[in-house]
């Protein structure tokens, strides 16, 4: 039976453009670009080595998002992927992970899946608890941060780097894994891709396909609230030196100043 | 007064220092309940005592070891029914934020991460974050449940608190998915006598001008000279000069030292993310122009190879 893998990716504002918040206090989506968040072509990737490793597999995208998050998907469709899932609902204006988290579980369960693979989190909102929180909605393992990944033999093993040491992690399938920016370089779409993946299904989905309701979801239904959010001050201009040979010593006389020495 | 769990990041017993600054925070809340797990768990007491926990919950088992994140969910959540506590604060580490939204899950309740700052409100406790590469800061709360709330090392100071620090036995039963992530092996990352990224006072950093592994002894030897930690830039770890766990930036570590150096870095928004939030900005470039001299509180134009080790030597000769 083919593999099915079921990559979960996000639409976000371009994170070398001007980020802002919307009047209701949710990421301004209108100002700047948007674009594939660059973490999940790292799970792109990695879902096209597995396939590729594998007999017969299917990769499948999902996103929840507005209208254009559908150039996320296609972007991972230019990339190899089979088939996209967009879940879109004027409903889901402002979730929190939470309620992301509940659509995306629902849209995987729906799709059928062996394993699941994320980014390590997303560009926008950084928290990078979307997969340890799909794969307790899922009732399956979390075998997640993992900076080399295979799937074999109805499990998936990989190695975990984390803080203080380095773990090598074994699951049933199936699962839930995430990948970090160290499992490998995404490949570029070929000219090939592109055109391909504009014949590629995607399969778009509201709230009521996935039997959820609208105020479990979108900002009035989310667990947190932003009461307000702040420009940073710009930092006030310091002091630059050119280097005329006495560099250091006049770095070492501002670091004393200012008691570090 | 409401108690507060707190969980506990410790090694073989040893508390990590984010612990006590969240303890600081807990105490602005309420009574400090700390949460200790796995081997040497009993041993964090007297510190956890110290800076102001009323009660230690400790367990330990194989399986907090011998499997990912899970079982440590199942210990908070046991720990959670026995004190239906007022909030939930967990360090921000990679596995300190797993077990956090799992938890939340389970319990139906909201979650903040990455918190920097954590105050009481009127309607509970009110979380200080940085968005957008830090170029905002938020102010947000969790407005279904309990507040499950994770904190970013160097966000509160460490105080002295003396509480009982009672040590009680946490009970805690396995459920069927604590065991469904195998760790088959673990290799300790060998420690180099500098202090954690995450947690020094004092950063120092090298990017792309260092230019070439060899050379980041010239950086070392810096931070060395003031007791920091060594941090790099994607382009140099991406180059392989330096290792990933060091990395500083928006898939590195975020940190927020008192002092951060950076040397050979550009100031890409990448890396911006990981440290604009330093309280004293200092750099060494080449390039006039390179943006993160919009960031500094000084900075020196011109080669690192010529600066660095004449700042080490100033330091060193300073010292005496």
């Amino acid at each position: 039976m083919s593999l099915r893998i079921v990559v979960a990716v996000k639409y976000v504002p371009d994170a070398t453009g001007d980020r802002h918040f919307a009047d209701d206090l949710t990421v301004d989506r209108d100002d700047v670009d948007g674009l594939l968040s660059e973490l999940d072509e790292y799970a792109v990737e990695q879902a096209l080595q597995i396939a590729e490793d594998a007999d017969d597999a299917e990769i499948t995208v999902v996103t929840v998002g507005p209208e254009d998050a559908k150039d996320a998907l296609r972007k991972a469709l230019s990339m190899g992927a089979d088939k996209a899932v967009h879940v879109e609902d004027d409903d889901l204006h402002g979730s929190d992970v939470m309620g992301t988290s509940l659509v995306l579980a629902k849209a995987i369960e729906k799709t059928g899946y062996d394993v699941v693979i994320c980014g390590m989190a997303s560009t926008d909102g950084t928290m990078g608890v979307l997969p340890a929180i799909l794969a307790e909605r899922l009732g399956v393992p979390q075998v997640t941060l993992l900076s080399e990944v295979k799937v074999e033999d109805g499990k998936v093993t990989g190695r975990r780097d984390g803080d203080s040491a380095s773990e090598q992690l074994e699951a049933s399938l199936p699962a839930v894994v995430s990948v970090t920016d160290q499992s490998g370089e995404a490949r570029y779409p070929s000219f090939k891709g592109i055109m391909a993946a504009k014949k590629k299904p995607v399969e778009s989905l509201d709230l009521s396909d996935l039997e959820i309701d609208a105020d479990e979801v979108g900002l009035e239904g989310s667990w947190t609230k932003v009461d307000s959010a702040a420009e940073r001050p710009a930092r006030t201009a310091g002091t630059i030196v050119k280097d005329e040979g006495e560099g250091g010593k006049q770095l070492a006389e501002f670091l004393a100043s200012q008691k570090f020495i | 007064m409401a108690e507060v769990l707190v969980y506990v990041d410790h090694v073989d017993g040893a508390v990590r220092k984010p612990t006590l600054e969240l303890l600081t925070l807990a105490r602005r809340i309420g009574e400090p309940v700390a949460v200790a797990l796995g081997a040497g768990a009993e041993a964090t007491a007297p510190a956890l005592a110290e800076h102001g926990a009323v009660k230690v919950l400790t367990a330990d088992a194989p399986e907090f070891a011998d499997y990912l994140v899970v079982p440590k969910v199942d210990a908070l959540q046991a720990a959670y029914e026995a004190v239906s506590p007022a909030a939930v604060l967990v360090p921000s580490s990679a596995e300190g934020k797993e077990i956090a939204a799992r938890l939340a899950v389970r319990i139906g309740s909201g979650i903040i991460t990455d918190a920097v700052d954590l105050e009481a409100g009127d309607e509970g406790p009110v979380a200080t974050q940085s968005a957008f590469a830090a170029s905002f800061t938020t102010k947000s709360r969790v407005s279904k449940g309990t507040p499950v709330i994770t904190v970013k090392p160097n966000s509160a100071a460490v105080e002295a608190a003396p509480a009982a620090g009672t040590v009680e036995a946490l009970s805690v039963s396995f459920g069927e998915l604590a065991t469904g992530t195998k760790v088959v092996a673990r290799t300790p990352r060998e420690s180099t006598g500098r202090p954690e990224l995450t947690e020094a006072a004092i950063v120092v950093s090298g990017g792309r001008g260092v230019n070439g592994a060899e050379n980041f002894s010239i950086i070392e030897a810096l931070a060395d000279s003031l007791g920091a930690a060594v941090g790099a830039s994607r382009a140099a770890v991406d180059a392989g000069w330096y290792p990933h766990s060091n990395q500083v930036g928006q898939t590195g570590k975020s940190v927020s030292p008192q002092l951060y150096i950076a040397s050979g870095i550009s100031g890409a928004i990448q890396h911006r993310a990981g440290m604009q939030t330093s309280k004293t900005i200092v750099a060494i470039n080449k390039d006039a122009e390179a943006p993160i001299f919009e960031l500094v509180d000084y900075g020196i134009v011109g080669d690192l190879f010529d600066v660095v080790p004449q700042l080490t030597q100033e330091i060193q000769s300073r010292k005496g």
